[in-house]
């Protein structure tokens, strides 16, 4: 079980600083593709969605949770979305590889590291991708008007880490459990998309009507597109934004577990 | 500096007393004795799903046991398990190698899971691609290696830790003549240096040169234990006659023959040949032409494991 810690086994700080050499070696193989995934096409995003769609809608901030244009609607949701997008991407087939195809945990667990390291350790590449690609797009659009005070984008940047971190979480953990990537196309169709879609990002959940509103406030991805724009947008709801913090790190905890306990068992196996 | 250097006290690697394993209802190990010691080679025999690799994966402390006892190097593998595994050099049945690094970063990354330095992993990396005869492959992507130096490669890759104990789960399964001898070779020179080798095989061949002691595994017990040697002694003759006969229509014409011959010595009937154990094969033959039989083709040769294993794990084919 994920709670057993061995004698003579490893910290966790020191199993996964043994990994660095092995991730910094993915990252240097990996980063030209990332910043296209990461920077290019959720400015694409912006442009149209923000920018050219956008330019049809009226900024009328009582319709748009306070917003004065849609663009600085949109933008606080379409990153935080994109952080869980990143977050996916780096916990689904990856993950697949090292159990099924290429077996490189196989490798990595003849070795003193245990599986919490294996996790630990793809989790703290997955925040570097996030810390990156949220950074850098939050940077990107600060000249465009869309943040409301200074120190809310720095707050609306820890929850979109903390949104990617509760889907990292809990879809490596489902990475771990399947045996097929056909669950993908599942988890891809019937669980990314509607969230991307239906979460607040694109527009305010109250149009869902009543039940609708209510089903999407129980989604993770709604948590944390609503924390980054109160915070982007200066219209923080303390007790609110309080509650989001506390559901997503709670997915966060429990990512963790059901990450550490599904490789266990898969690679016991 | 030496590429190796182990210790002379002789003490026990590996002990197991009634070791089991299932999965679900499958019961895989039913049951084995295993002492090996150090210096020691040990193999491990068996046909496909005889539970040699499931035992082997218990070994290496990735896999919890079933049942029975469980001692690698004096410890615990339930609790120890990463203490156990810093001394375990492990090379897997399927290349676990990384595609998308070189040569010598698989090698320099794995080291690094064991906690060695940068500095001493880096001279460890250099001596073993010359121990194995990669040095000019090192910048090589592993998907362009050749299949016999992948093999090479994830030896190299089971030593950068200096193990006590070396775990080979088939080395040399589907490499040509030519890279099995060369990995021989390189198994030989660590058992030399007093490395414990503990080797699964299906190849007979493979095991009569590496292996001082083994065990013949079948159905998830150990059927037979002893020196190639013993083995062939106790379970087999000195001299063995096969006996090839023409064929003339559908049916097995050996079936029939052997009837004939039955009263010379215990026989295996082949699709193919008929295998005589018998002290004498010169006199064989000329019994079985005093019999008016005219086999096309006769050998007399000296019994191998490959006979053992015929003997204790039948002839029916497992996939």
């Amino acid at each position: 079980m994920a709670s057993t810690v061995p004698d003579t086994g490893l910290s966790l700080v020191t199993g996964t600083l043994r990994q660095t050499d092995y991730w910094w070696t993915v990252f240097k193989r990996t980063w030209k593709g990332g910043v296209i995934n990461s920077f290019v096409s959720p400015l694409f995003y912006v442009v149209a969605m923000g920018v050219l769609l956008g330019g049809f809608i009226a900024g009328d901030p009582a319709k748009l949770e306070g917003a004065t244009s849609y663009l600085a609607f949109i933008v606080p949701g379409l990153v935080a979305t994109h952080a869980m997008t990143i977050a996916v991407g780096e916990t689904t087939y990856p993950v697949m590889g090292a159990v099924k195809w290429h077996k490189t945990y196989y490798s990595m667990i003849a070795t003193p590291l245990e599986p919490r390291h294996l996790v630990a350790a793809h989790m703290m590449f997955v925040l570097f991708r996030l810390a990156t690609a949220c950074g850098v797009f939050m940077l990107v659009l600060a000249p465009f008007g869309v943040f409301e005070s200074w120190w809310g984008p720095f707050l609306a940047f820890g929850s979109q880490l903390l949104v990617g971190m509760a889907f990292a979480g809990l879809v490596y953990g489902y990475s771990t459990r399947i045996r097929s990537e056909s669950a993908f196309g599942v988890l891809f169709r019937l669980g990314v998309l509607p969230l991307t879609l239906f979460s607040g990002a694109f527009f305010p959940i109250s149009n869902l009507g009543p039940v609708l509103e209510w089903v999407a406030r129980l989604t993770p991805l709604w948590h944390g597109v609503n924390l980054s724009r109160m915070f982007c947008l200066d219209t923080v709801d303390w007790p609110l934004a309080a509650l989001n913090a506390v559901v997503l790190v709670a997915a966060v905890v429990v990512g963790w577990f059901w990450s550490v306990s599904g490789l266990e068992q898969r690679l016991a196996d | 500096m030496p590429l190796y250097r182990v210790g002379a006290v002789t003490e026990s690697m590996i002990l197991a007393r009634g070791l089991r394993k299932s999965f679900g209802d499958f019961e895989a190990v039913k049951g084995i004795d295993v002492d090996v010691r150090r210096g020691e080679a040990f193999g491990f025999l068996g046909p496909n799903g005889a539970g040699k690799s499931s035992t082997m994966r218990m070994i290496a402390s990735v896999s919890p046991i079933s049942g029975g006892s469980l001692q690698i190097l004096g410890m615990d593998p339930a609790t120890d398990g990463p203490a156990i595994r810093g001394r375990l050099g492990v090379c897997p049945q399927e290349d676990t190698l990384d595609n998308e690094l070189n040569v010598r970063d698989n090698l320099y990354i794995y080291g690094r899971y064991f906690g060695i330095p940068k500095g001493e992993v880096n001279s460890r990396v250099d001596e073993l691609l010359e121990f194995v005869s990669l040095t000019e492959k090192a910048k090589a992507k592993v998907e362009d290696l050749s299949g016999g130096m992948k093999r090479r490669l994830t030896i190299a890759r089971s030593l950068v830790n200096r193990p006590d104990l070396l775990l080979l789960d088939e080395p040399t399964t589907g490499l040509d003549p030519q890279a099995r001898h060369v990995l021989w070779d390189q198994l030989f020179r660590l058992k030399q240096a007093g490395v414990t080798l503990v080797i699964t095989t299906h190849y007979m061949d493979e095991a009569e040169q590496l292996c001082d002691r083994l065990v013949v595994m079948d159905k998830g017990l150990i059927a037979a234990e002893g020196s190639p040697r013993q083995l062939i002694e106790e379970h087999s003759t000195r001299e063995v006659t096969e006996l090839r006969f023409g064929i003339t229509d559908e049916t097995n014409p050996h079936e029939l023959i052997a009837e004939k011959v039955e009263d010379l010595g215990r026989l295996e009937v082949l699709p193919d040949r008929i295998l005589v154990y018998s002290p004498d094969g010169e006199e064989v033959i000329a019994k079985v032409h005093e019999r008016g039989l005219d086999p096309i083709g006769v050998l007399v040769r000296r019994s191998t494991l490959e006979d053992v294993f015929l003997k204790l794990t039948g002839r029916t084919l497992v996939d």
